[in-house]
């Protein structure tokens, strides 16, 4: 008897040290992400709260990709988080990630939207879209106007440097070719109304006090100033414009997504792609939508109803995976015609 | 002692043989003792360039075609900016600091012992918070210019409004405003030590009070408004927020943008070093041109000046003239802060996380405070008691890592602080079967290693312009009464420049509580500061956000303001005892 409970008491002890260490193995997940943990951090307590899973980030800016190569193999990053086609190509490119295969990624984010050997993943979209004073009459726009001189003196936007309109001029060299583009970008630069600049929430903010009647700025940023999240001032502001989902003549809107990869020296990988796997499930996708007003990726997902009024997305024909080539030329263009003089 | 061994003689032999042993002795120790001093100065060096290293072998590599472009676009235009705005904020800085510091010790009016010290409040505001206070502020569409509108009868900005703040004059007036205490700091403790001999004399000799500042005190003071000047421009020429706020291209945003928006690092790194060179040169310059200057007056009977008492108009008219800068540098941008933090409290409170935040900056630029200010030390007494071109060669580099962008520097960091790392780890593998991680990384001692490199210069700068008031001779007569080196620097430069070591402190404990671009990028996981937090904020446009963080971190700012205003209140109550 008391042999039996010695022995039992071992075997309970052993099983349970062996549980706790694998529990204590894999109970954290390390994220280095670009994403402002404000926008993140809801996501990743619903995911702690599901899988009891402790996420540690650190939230990196432009030195992520350097900082996961200096840490080389002994780098504790799993997942790596950030925005922009081309940086999430880059990073592979960089050989900082690794392949998954995961059956439920591939079946939910579609072709274009993840790397074809599964080294990143995008996780939801924006676009890049027209925010006008409401009282103007317009009903559909082309990126190509921006250039038109109509819009003389009317039009705000923030630094040509900036990541989003650096895509979005590539996006422009990708459809009409560099000489085209270098003709549009001086075009629209000497329609601002003021010098390019600020973030583009200012763009709402400059409409409604009458500075500008036209501006390019990111989807979501409409949704969190109508929510109210963003305090009664922004509120305001946000009224006076409307939203038009622009196209470029031969295609569509242009499109931007967040996304995340797996580190090369993941120490917890299975772990790693468990959280990618949970970011496109219906719960993560629809938080995606809700408290950051993205469009989701998953097909399914309904977008929120202040980002959906705007109409139907429709992506440019001309996928950013193929453009991001010209994000170099694209920077180059924007010092060439002084942009942000 | 030694004398007592020499049998019968007269006297003077006697006397004359003790002196030479001594200083035989003496001279002995002095090597050994500097060489000491020299040997660590030189390892500290080494720390220091690391990463300026790291970067040379990062701009070694290809960049394409990169320069063509460079200087087709962007160098001309970024050269001529950054100059531009150098040459403004140098003016500014000079001028304000100077005069503010003439006003608090040459004059006593009301309210002087409170502009004493209210001067210095800007240096509590990083300059990316007051760019982004005063652009909302001064908005077009922001409640001044509204009010200016309805009172001129104007309807829509359109039609109406001020000159935009966001461009070059905007900007040189921003940084001058906030960046001008660090001469006034470095000056007032200058002015506050001078000799009044030398003043009272030019005094007798029929010059006015305002010629006096003019051609006997601002002279005498100049190494430490070239240090205070130097200290502002290289925030001024590194500063990436403000420039990139108020648009400004200066050569450090295209830095930034040929490493950002085109992946180009070694380009990146390539204009950084090139934009060194240049810093370098011209504090090579500058030191070069008053190679033969002293500064230092004579140690016995050095006196205060006593300050001119104003009444009525006067008074009135110094007091008003000294609130400007404060007002300007500090009120403004903090009422601000209040006013937002207030409105975001009401809205959506305060997350917990902020005491830890606020635990995390205290703790960490304590830290490398205390770090900053002994290597500073070391290095300044190193190269004084060793007055040679190594020793020059030193001070000079080691105050390198404040030349270069934080965002360059903290990407060159990154190489030697993980090397070491990868090191430790694999050797624990191997050695343990097991990983302990990234050691300095994973501590955040490499935020400290970062905080040091790039203050050095300020602690070590301080240190030496408060050295270079001590008399040598102070020295030489310690010396020769048997002190050692280490003896010398403990009883005579340590607690004769106790107020510029205060005011060394002061600067770099604020200064890492502003940094950004190294404690973004060299934290631990889960390790977030005050200015990490703003940062995350910011960059996604939620600056309402921001306003609370912003709001801690100017009030922590302002504590030791406080306290440096009483060590240096001190000071003066002692140099009015004629104690000094």
């Amino acid at each position: 008897m008391n042999r039996l409970s010695a022995f039992r008491s071992i075997l309970i002890g052993g099983v349970l040290a062996i549980g706790t260490s694998g529990v204590a193995m894999a109970a954290e997940l390390n994220l280095y992400t670009t994403r402002e943990p404000g926008l993140i951090q809801p996501l990743l307590d619903s995911y702690t709260k599901s899988s009891g899973v402790k996420v540690n980030t650190i939230f990196l800016k432009d030195g992520l990709a350097e900082r996961v190569k200096a840490e080389g193999s002994s780098s504790p990053a799993d997942v790596l988080m950030t925005v922009d086609f081309g940086k999430l190509i880059e990073l592979k490119e960089e050989g900082l990630t690794q392949p998954v295969d995961s059956a439920v990624l591939k079946a939910v984010i579609p072709e274009g939207l993840r790397d074809p050997a599964g080294d990143w993943f995008a996780l939801s979209l924006r676009g890049r879209v027209l925010y006008a004073a409401k009282d103007l009459d317009l009903k559909s726009f082309n990126y190509e106007d921006l250039s038109d001189p109509k819009w003389k003196g009317k039009v705000c936007i923030r630094s040509g440097q900036h990541p989003y309109n650096t895509a979005l001029i590539a996006s422009y060299i990708a459809h009409h070719g560099e000489a085209e583009a270098e003709k549009w970008l001086t075009g629209l630069k000497a329609n601002l109304a003021r010098k390019a600049g600020g973030g583009d929430r200012d763009v709402a903010r400059d409409i409604m006090g009458g500075l500008c009647d036209i501006g390019v700025a990111n989807s979501y940023y409409v949704g969190l100033m109508r929510s109210g999240s963003g305090g009664p001032d922004q509120e305001k502001w946000v009224s006076s414009i409307k939203v038009l989902l622009p196209a470029f003549e031969n295609g569509g809107t242009q499109v931007n997504v967040s996304g995340a990869a797996i580190a090369k020296h993941a120490p917890n990988k299975a772990e790693a792609v468990k959280l990618l796997e949970y970011l496109v499930s219906d719960d993560a996708q629809s938080l995606y939508a809700k408290a950051n007003f993205e469009y989701p990726v998953k097909v399914g997902v309904a977008a929120d109803p202040l980002i959906a009024e705007f109409g139907t997305l429709k992506p440019d024909n001309i996928p950013l995976t193929k453009s991001a080539v010209f994000r170099k030329k694209a920077s180059e263009l924007a010092d060439k015609v002084g942009f942000d003089k | 002692m030694k004398g007592r061994c020499v049998h019968a003689s007269p006297f003077l032999l006697k006397e004359m043989i003790v002196l030479s042993a001594a200083r035989l002795t003496s001279f002995f120790s002095f090597r050994v003792g500097g060489r000491v001093w020299i040997t660590i100065a030189a390892l500290i060096t080494a720390l220091v360039l690391a990463p300026v290293l790291s970067l040379v072998a990062i701009a070694w590599n290809d960049t394409g075609n990169l320069w063509p472009h460079l200087i087709a676009y962007v160098l001309p235009e970024a050269m001529a900016d950054s100059l531009i705005l150098l040459c403004g904020v140098g003016v500014l800085v000079t001028a304000i600091g100077t005069g503010g510091a003439w006003l608090v010790t040459a004059y006593d009016f009301p309210g002087r012992r409170i502009l004493d010290w209210a001067l210095l409040l800007p240096l509590a505001v990083p300059t990316y918070i007051a760019a982004y206070a005063y652009l909302d502020i001064l908005h077009p569409v922001g409640s001044v210019q509204s009010f200016l509108r309805a009172v001129l009868g104007y309807h829509s900005p359109r039609d109406f409004r001020l000159p935009e703040i966001r461009s070059m004059g905007g900007c040189i007036l921003l940084l001058g405003f906030v960046l001008y205490p660090y001469v006034y700091l470095t000056t007032r403790a200058m002015f506050l030590t001078q000799a009044a001999s030398l003043l009272e004399v030019s005094r007798t000799l029929g010059l006015r009070r305002a010629s006096v500042f003019l051609r006997v005190a601002l002279p005498l003071a100049r190494p430490a408004i070239v240090v205070g000047v130097s200290l502002a421009l290289m925030e001024a020429l590194n500063d990436i927020g403000a420039s990139e706020f108020l648009g400004v291209q200066t050569l450090t945003v295209s830095i930034y943008t040929t490493w950002v928006t085109r992946s180009d690092l070694p380009g990146a790194a390539q204009i950084a070093l090139a934009m060194l060179s240049l810093v370098v040169i011209l504090m090579a310059v500058e030191r070069w041109a008053r190679r033969k200057q002293r500064y230092a007056t004579a140690a016995q009977r050095s006196r205060v000046m006593s300050p001119q008492r104003l009444k009525g108009g006067k008074a009135l008219l110094a007091l008003g003239t000294g609130l400007v800068p404060v007002i300007i540098g500090f009120v403004g941008p903090a009422s601000y802060l209040i006013s937002e933090a207030v409105a975001r409290f009401r809205f959506a409170g305060v997350s917990v996380t902020i005491l830890s935040e606020i635990r995390n900056t205290v703790m960490i630029s304590a830290t490398a405070t205390g770090v900053a200010l002994a290597l500073g030390l070391i290095i300044a007494y190193s190269s004084r008691i060793n007055p040679g071109i190594l020793s020059g060669i030193l001070g000079r580099l080691s105050v390198m890592g404040y030349a270069v962008p934080g965002t360059v520097m903290a990407i060159g960091l990154l190489g030697p602080v993980t090397m070491i790392d990868r090191f430790v780890d694999q050797s624990a593998i191997q050695l343990f079967g097991r990983s302990f991680g990234l050691v300095i990384l994973g501590s955040g001692a490499a935020l400290v290693y970062a905080y040091v490199a790039r203050f050095l210069a300020i602690s070590a700068g301080s240190m030496e312009a408060g050295f270079s008031r001590i008399s040598p001779s102070l020295d030489q007569a310690a010396r020769t009464l048997g002190a050692s080196a280490s003896g010398v620097f403990r009883k005579i430069h340590l607690p004769m420049s106790k107020s510029a070591l205060a005011a060394a402190g002061l600067l770099v404990f604020v200064d890492c509580m502003k940094e950004l671009p190294a404690t973004l990028l060299l934290r631990p996981l889960n390790f977030e500061t005050l200015a990490t937090h703003l940062y995350g904020e910011a960059a996604r446009g939620t600056y309402e956000e921001a306003s609370i963080a912003a709001l801690i971190i100017v009030v922590i700012g302002i504590l030791p303001v406080i306290l440096l205003a009483n060590v240096g209140r001190q000071k003066r109550a002692i140099g009015s005892a004629g104690n000094v």
